[in-house]
């Protein structure tokens, strides 16, 4: 554990050094802007749109760090082969992965923690209060942060046993239709066979459920997120988690390198 | 007595091509040797022999279809193995975005050693491959030279117990190699055990107790550069000058650069063809006699796998 803690560190001083925390002044300047102009357009809903808005754009940037960078955890290493000598220390490999994933996990948490931060001074500028109401925006941020987990545990994983530009489509493709997994489970039973709708409800259960993590509108309108969910949404992303880092454990332990 | 320090037992490495990987091309065939403890063992072979398939193997970067390796006793794929061994990749790259010191610092941590244990074996390591003064400097900006030199460093920044080295002299410029080749003599001294793969046949004649020549990913040939060549006389070199212009017979088989002229007899005519080249005018300047190299031993086995490849070639057309 302690290895994967090294790699882990490692991890984060790479994504700070190739600048990866550069998108923070995207965001600062885009609520920067949103707080000027939301006071002019929009009466009595101004934290509403404040609120949609950030946690919109907080999960837009994560998503696009987790995907590209979960990607390249593994498949840059391995391209420019700077796991050699790293692979030659007495690491496993599972170590070496898990301490990739915990390392770009990292840098998501501290990106994720500084947009929140953002988030709120611009609610505190437009409403020049904090209510306890504003706690679920927390929450979102929280969860939005745990399907960034999840995403990049599904990106090392495809990257493990593929190129890096069908990992990313990969991970994608399983994003999008993970925010359906609902609708998938709820397809009309009635116009499909047996077969069919028992299919399509264990591949609604097996496919990882992002529709979940989604509590904008919960914490847009100020309503407080159930305790149940938080601990429900948590046991699930450490379950999920698990399971995939094990599977890319198991992939790339077996990977001959070039 | 002390065991051998690398065992490889039948080590066989295939790789599956083409449409659903039916076929096989075979990189690495029936690969047994052992390096004996506190030897210096050059893996030589030309490009796509094989060397740096066997190396992979050993460090576990691969993995054999067949055939085991033990290092230092225990199989390779005890992780904790590594811990007494030093491994340079070929043309080593690392994470540009750290400065030499923080890599090696990085490396170091995965030996648990403590901080001011690591601090002093980063600094002495730098020194020993000359690179203090680029101590802070990101490796993006390393030529090829100080990457390699980065490389050895890591690779032996622990104390390992024996050194496995691909192609370590590559990239280099002659300051550079002849470093290298002082480290690895400085490595033996300690008792270190030191493979290194080579194309390069001077240094591997140079620095090896020992060496095993690899063509066609198998092994043709074990033991010290002395032995593994005929070191029958192969024949006499005279060195002569000769001003003016002659007839001797002789003439007209030396090869001729300026006023010098090489010429190759038997052992045997040696005294009848100086007897000649002095009759006919020519000044004596040197005798040597003639034996056979480690590079023509090796060019011979890379001709006949040449020879072996085409004619499988022919007959399989």
């Amino acid at each position: 554990m302690k290895r994967a803690g090294v790699v882990a560190w490692n991890t984060f001083r790479e994504a700070v050094r190739d600048r990866v925390l550069y998108n923070l002044v995207f965001f600062a300047l885009l609520m920067m802007t949103a707080a000027v102009a939301v006071g002019q357009i929009s009466i009595g809903i101004d934290r509403t749109v404040i609120v949609s808005l950030g946690l919109s754009a907080i999960s837009a940037i994560g998503l696009l760090i987790s995907v590209f960078l979960g990607v390249a955890l593994v498949s840059k290493e391995m391209d420019k082969r700077t796991l050699y000598a790293l692979l030659a220390k007495p690491v496993r490999r599972w170590e070496f992965l898990l301490g990739k994933f915990g390392g770009l996990v990292l840098t998501l948490a501290v990106n994720t923690a500084a947009m929140a931060v953002g988030l709120l001074l611009v609610m505190i500028y437009v409403k020049h209060t904090l209510e306890g109401s504003d706690a679920a925006v927390l929450v979102a941020v929280y969860f939005i942060l745990l399907k960034l987990a999840l995403i990049v545990a599904l990106a090392l994983l495809f990257s493990c046993f593929t190129t890096p530009l069908l990992a990313i489509l990969f991970t994608a493709g399983l994003y999008i239709v993970g925010l359906y997994v609902q609708e998938l489970r709820n397809l009309p039973v009635q116009v499909m066979s047996p077969a069919m709708s028992a299919f399509t409800k264990w591949l609604s259960y097996v496919l990882p459920n992002f529709e979940n993590y989604n509590v904008m509108a919960m914490a847009a309108h100020g309503r407080a997120v159930p305790g149940a969910l938080i601990l429900q949404n948590t046991l699930y992303t450490a379950v999920y988690c698990t399971i995939v880092l094990t599977a890319a454990a198991a992939v790339f332990s077996r990977r001959n390198l070039k | 007595m002390p065991g051998p320090a690398i065992e490889i037992e039948n080590l066989t490495k295939e790789y599956p091509f083409g449409f659903l990987h039916l076929k096989k091309k075979t990189s690495l065939e029936g690969l047994s040797m052992q390096v004996e403890t506190g030897e210096v063992f050059g893996f030589i072979g030309p490009n796509g022999a094989g060397k740096s398939t066997t190396i992979k193997l050993l460090m576990r970067l691969i993995f054999p279809t067949t055939g085991s390796a033990r290092i230092l006793g225990k199989a390779i794929s005890d992780v904790e193995m590594h811990r007494d061994i030093g491994y340079l990749p070929e043309q080593p790259y690392f994470y540009d975005y750290l400065t030499a010191a923080e890599l090696l610092d990085y490396f170091a941590r995965f030996h648990d050693l403590t901080a001011a244990d690591r601090k002093d074996r980063v600094e002495r390591m730098l020194k020993k491959v000359g690179l203090e003064t680029a101590r802070k400097i990101q490796l993006r900006k390393y030529s090829k030279g100080m990457l390699q030199r980065v490389g050895l460093a890591q690779a032996i920044l622990h104390d390992p117990k024996v050194v496995i080295l691909d192609e370590p002299m590559s990239g280099l410029d002659p300051v550079g190699r002849r470093e290298v080749r002082d480290i690895i003599l400085e490595l033996k001294r300690d008792g270190k055990t030191v493979m290194f793969s080579t194309h390069i046949l001077s240094d591997a004649e140079m620095l090896c107790d020992r060496v095993g020549v690899i063509v066609g990913g198998k092994l043709r040939g074990v033991g010290a550069p002395g032995t593994l060549v005929d070191m029958k006389t192969q024949g006499m070199e005279i060195l002569f000058e000769l001003r003016g212009t002659s007839n001797a017979p002789l003439l007209s088989k030396a090869t001729r650069t300026g006023d010098r002229y090489q010429l190759q007899v038997a052992e045997e005519e040696l005294y009848a063809a100086i007897e000649q080249l002095r009759g006919a005018g020519a000044r004596i300047l040197s005798v040597a006699q003639v034996k056979a190299t480690l590079e023509a031993f090796f060019m011979n086995l890379v001709e006949a796998d040449r020879a072996q490849a085409s004619a499988v070639e022919v007959s399989g057309k």
